[in-house]
Formats: C-alpha cells, structure tokens, sequence
C-alpha cells in the first residue's frame, strides 16, 4: 500500500451515549484502490463511513479525506468536500416521489449549471454504464431489488466523485445481482480513477474484487490484509467468518443467566 | 420510593417536551433561514402546491358545500322564529369568512395534507433518502423542507376561501332554491354586512396563521419521526393531534384580537 492516501484514519473513537462504538482505528485508503472494510453487524462500520462522510464527529482522533481533517471544516467547505464523495446507501435509498431518470440527473441539476440536453445524455449513459438505460422513464417502486441498487450506483458516480463508499452493497441481492453489483463497483473505480470503501459483511463476493481488508470486531481493527492473505489467515476470528462457522470466538449464544435456572430446573 | 420515582418520571418528561419544542423552534428557524431555493426555484414551491392544495381540493369543496348547507338550515330555522330569514345571506357568510371557513379548512388541510407531508418525510426519512441528500452535500432543509413549507403557507388561504365560497353556494342551495328565501334579500343582505377588511381580510389572515401553524406541525414531525414504522405512525397521528389543538387554540387568540373589542 504505498501510493498517497486519499482518506487517513487516525486513533480515531467514537462514543454514543457513554457507549464506545469505535476504540482507536487506525487506516489508511490510497488512491485508485478499492478497500473492504468486514465485519459483523453492529460492530461500528457504518459509524465508520459516517465519519468519513463528516455526518458523525469523532470524541477522539481524526479522519482526513484529501489533506483536509474532516471534522474541522465549517458547512460550506464540507459541502463542497461532499460533492467530491458518493455514497450507495444500503438499500440504495433512491428518491421515490422521482423518476430513475431525475434520481440519476439529481446532482447534475442541484450542483451544476448544465443545460437540460446535456443532463439528458450524462444521464443516459450513466445508466448505460450500470445496464440500466432502458429504465430511465420508471418509477423506483417498479424496480427489482438489484435494478434499484444499479441506478443508485448511477446517481452515486454522477458527478465522478473521487471517493465512492459502499454501505452493504451486496445485502438482500439475488447471486446474479450480486455479481453485476460487485463486477460494476470495481469497474467504476477503475473507469473513474476513483477510491472506493466497500463496508459489508460478504465475505466472498468481496474476496474477488477488492484490494485491501480491514476486520472490524467490537469497534477496533483485529485483522488486515490482501484478500489472499485474508483467505489464508489462522487468526480464529477471521477464520470463523471466511468460512461461516457456527462457533468460534463470536459464541452463538447472546450472554444470559444460568440455562437451568431460567428453566426452573433443580439441579 | 414510588413518589420520587413518578416525580423523577415528571420531571422526564418536562424536561423531554423542552427540548422537544427547542429543537422544533431551531427547525422553524432553518426552514425560514433555508427559504432562498423555494422561491428562486419556485417550481419546487409550485409542485409541492398541487400535492398539498390541489390534492386536497375536492375534501375541502365537497365539506364547504355540506358545511354551508346545514348552515342555511339551521340558520333558516333559528331566523324564521324572529321573522327574519331574509338575513339568511349575512348569517351564512359571516360565518364562514369570519370562522368556519378558516378553521374547518385548516382542520381538513391539517389531516389530509398535514398528515401526508409527515409521513412522506418520515419515510424519506426511515429509507435513508434525507441521508443520502445530506450526503450529496444538497442541504435537505432547503431542498425537501422549505418548500413543503411555503406551500403549505400559500395554499391555506386559497382553500379557505374556496371553502368559504363553496358554503356561501350551499346555503343559497339550501336558503334560497330549496327553502324558497328571497334570492334578492339572501344577496343584499350579505353584501351589506359583511366587511371586506373586518371580516374577508381577517378571515385570510386566520388561515395564513393556520397554514403557518399546520405545516409546521407536520414537517418537524415528520423529520423528528424515529426512523421506524412505529415511529412514522405515531408521528402522523401526532400531526394531526397536535394540529388541531393548535388551530383551535389559535382560533380564539386571533378571534379575541381581532373581534374582541367590538
């Protein structure tokens, strides 16, 4: 990982209501590359993401995205670091009083001052590039689960941002779908010269495309590597995930009283 | 033990519903602050009108219509024992410009459109749309907020006064076809009587105070709705609750202010 990074973590914590989420991490995304960031639900990934976006401020630490220490800048100069980012929301969050096509020219008409012709065919082949230009006249309500994702990854780069973040971006995706998605998310990093951050818990669709893991387990980094080093890891945790086994160190069992005592049973 | 339990429950909530109305006060004043794009782009102002105004046309001429008619009824009846129903016009029209038109429209406007703006921004809400806008570095405030508002604004009036209209035809309907009033005395009569700065004018500043009040209501809700279906129902029904009440108790300052003297 040598080239410049274009975001840098640094110790950075984040606690909600007295409740640490993140402790300490550390992390460095160069340019050009696409870096999954794993990890089990609830364990602070999101909240990651947020940071970086500037929608949550750190209680410690920093992260820096272009030179610049996020949490330090005023309204205006965080918006405009914004219209360099995208962002594809979970569930792709597109707008759904809008057409796929407004969704797609939204930013386009918010942020520029292009004339209607032009958006026209920046739209267009946006969505030609997610597969999708057929679709320009529906409503997001008439999509599939995976179209609506694809148009959403459309909006995401309409304005070829320089940092893309993915939050699960592979969640609820039928394996076809799931392929294209992870096909089209590299391709665009490729394509755009962009640096992209997957957050998701799908370990093998993600083994294939990405350049660099981070493990996040209860809030703090616990395993880092390539995804070949990741495959061959011995480290218990990663091992438990890669392969999905039951029992490992994140117990199947949520903690609770003695078994027989909540049974009522004598011993 | 239980006393200061409840009390501490007390002071909770006292303590919640402060913050509550200044987290709402600083909305307010954001939206007001963020108004720029809704009147430059008026087009975004001009569409969210046709789903909060033009949407809840036909609920508000269908009850101006109903409203008027009982009015010319029991008008009709009450007058008739003191001989005279020729002031069926004035009685009709006065009410409804000075009271009913603005409050019942309000009341109408505040569950069918009040109640949609709070769903539809909780839901925007709850799927992440507000997010992904603030993240596209589109200031949701300006975008989504301002403009719903001013609409809301804008329309109140108009529909009060179409509702003020829509009963003055339905007491004629009643007044005059049915009953068989003098059509020349049902016409004069409210012509005299009614004032267009005392009573007209008055009436359209209630319902602007009104539209301010409901839309209001309806969008901090909505974008204070916990993000989940338990959280976007009872938001809408808070809406309409809290709404309501407001019109009513806004109805009597404005009314005191405004006819309390005389």
């Amino acid at each position: 990982m040598s080239s410049q990074p274009l975001v840098e973590i640094r110790d950075l914590n984040f606690a909600y209501d007295n409740r640490a989420i993140l402790k300490g991490i550390n992390m460095s995304f160069p340019k050009g590359k696409l870096i999954a960031i794993m990890g089990l639900s609830g364990c602070g990934k999101t909240t990651l993401l947020r940071h970086i976006g500037g929608v949550l401020r750190p209680t410690k630490g920093y992260v820096k995205v272009d030179g610049k220490i996020i949490h330090e800048l005023k309204q205006d100069e965080l918006y405009e670091m914004r219209r360099k980012m995208g962002m594809l929301f979970q569930f792709g969050a597109l707008f759904t009083d809008m057409s796929v096509f407004d969704n797609v020219a939204f930013q386009m008409r918010e942020h520029t001052d292009l004339p209607e012709d032009i958006i026209h065919d920046l739209v267009l082949m946006k969505l030609h590039a997610v597969g999708l230009r057929g679709t320009h006249k529906l409503m997001p309500a008439e999509l599939s689960g995976g179209m609506a994702r694809r148009v959403a990854l459309a909006r995401t780069v309409a304005l070829d941002p320089m940092l893309i973040m993915y939050d699960e971006p592979f969640a609820g995706l039928d394996p076809i779908s799931l392929s294209v998605v992870g096909n089209l998310i590299r391709q665009l990093n490729d394509a755009l010269g962009a640096t992209s951050i997957v957050v998701t818990h799908d370990i093998q669709e993600s083994l294939k495309i990405v350049d660099y893991v981070y493990f996040i387990s209860d809030g703090a980094i616990i395993a880092e590597g390539t995804a070949d080093e990741i495959r061959a890891s011995v480290e218990p945790f990663v091992r438990q995930f890669v392969h999905g086994e039951i029992d490992g160190p994140i117990p199947f069992h949520y903690p609770g009283g003695n078994y027989q005592q909540d049974l009522n049973l004598r011993a | 033990m239980p006393i200061s339990t409840s009390l501490k429950k007390v002071g909770h909530r006292v303590v919640n519903a402060v913050w509550r109305l200044g987290f709402a006060s600083r909305f307010f004043a954001l939206t007001l602050f963020y108004s720029g794009p809704s009147f430059r782009r008026f087009h975004l102002t001009i569409k969210e009108m046709f789903f909060s105004g033009v949407m809840s046309l036909i609920i508000i001429l269908v009850a101006g219509m109903f409203v008027g008619m009982v009015l010319g009824l029991q008008g009709y009846e009450t007058l008739k024992r003191y001989g005279s129903e020729s002031a069926l016009g004035s009685l009709v029209a006065l009410s409804l410009v000075r009271e009913l038109g603005p409050v019942l429209a309000a009341l109408l406007f505040a569950s069918r459109a009040g109640s949609a703006m709070t769903a539809e921004i909780g839901l925007m809400k709850a799927t992440e749309q507000i997010a992904a806008m603030e993240l596209m570095a589109v200031n949701p405030i300006a975008r989504v907020v301002a403009p719903r508002f001013w609409a809301g604004v804008f329309s109140m009036p108009l529909l009060a006064a179409l509702f003020s209209a829509m009963g003055v035809f339905g007491g004629y309907v009643v007044g005059v076809v049915l009953i068989g009033v003098d059509e020349g005395s049902f016409w004069s009569q409210m012509q005299s009587a009614v004032d267009f700065q005392h009573d007209v004018l008055n009436g359209v500043l209630k319902s602007f105070v009104f539209g301010l009040a409901v839309t209001a209501i309806a969008l901090f809700e909505g974008y204070d709705a916990p993000p989940t279906a338990e959280g976007v129902s009872g938001a809408t029904t808070r809406t309409v609750v809290e709404s309501s009440l407001a019109i009513l108790i806004l109805d009597f300052i404005l009314t005191a202010l405004m006819f309390g003297g005389n």
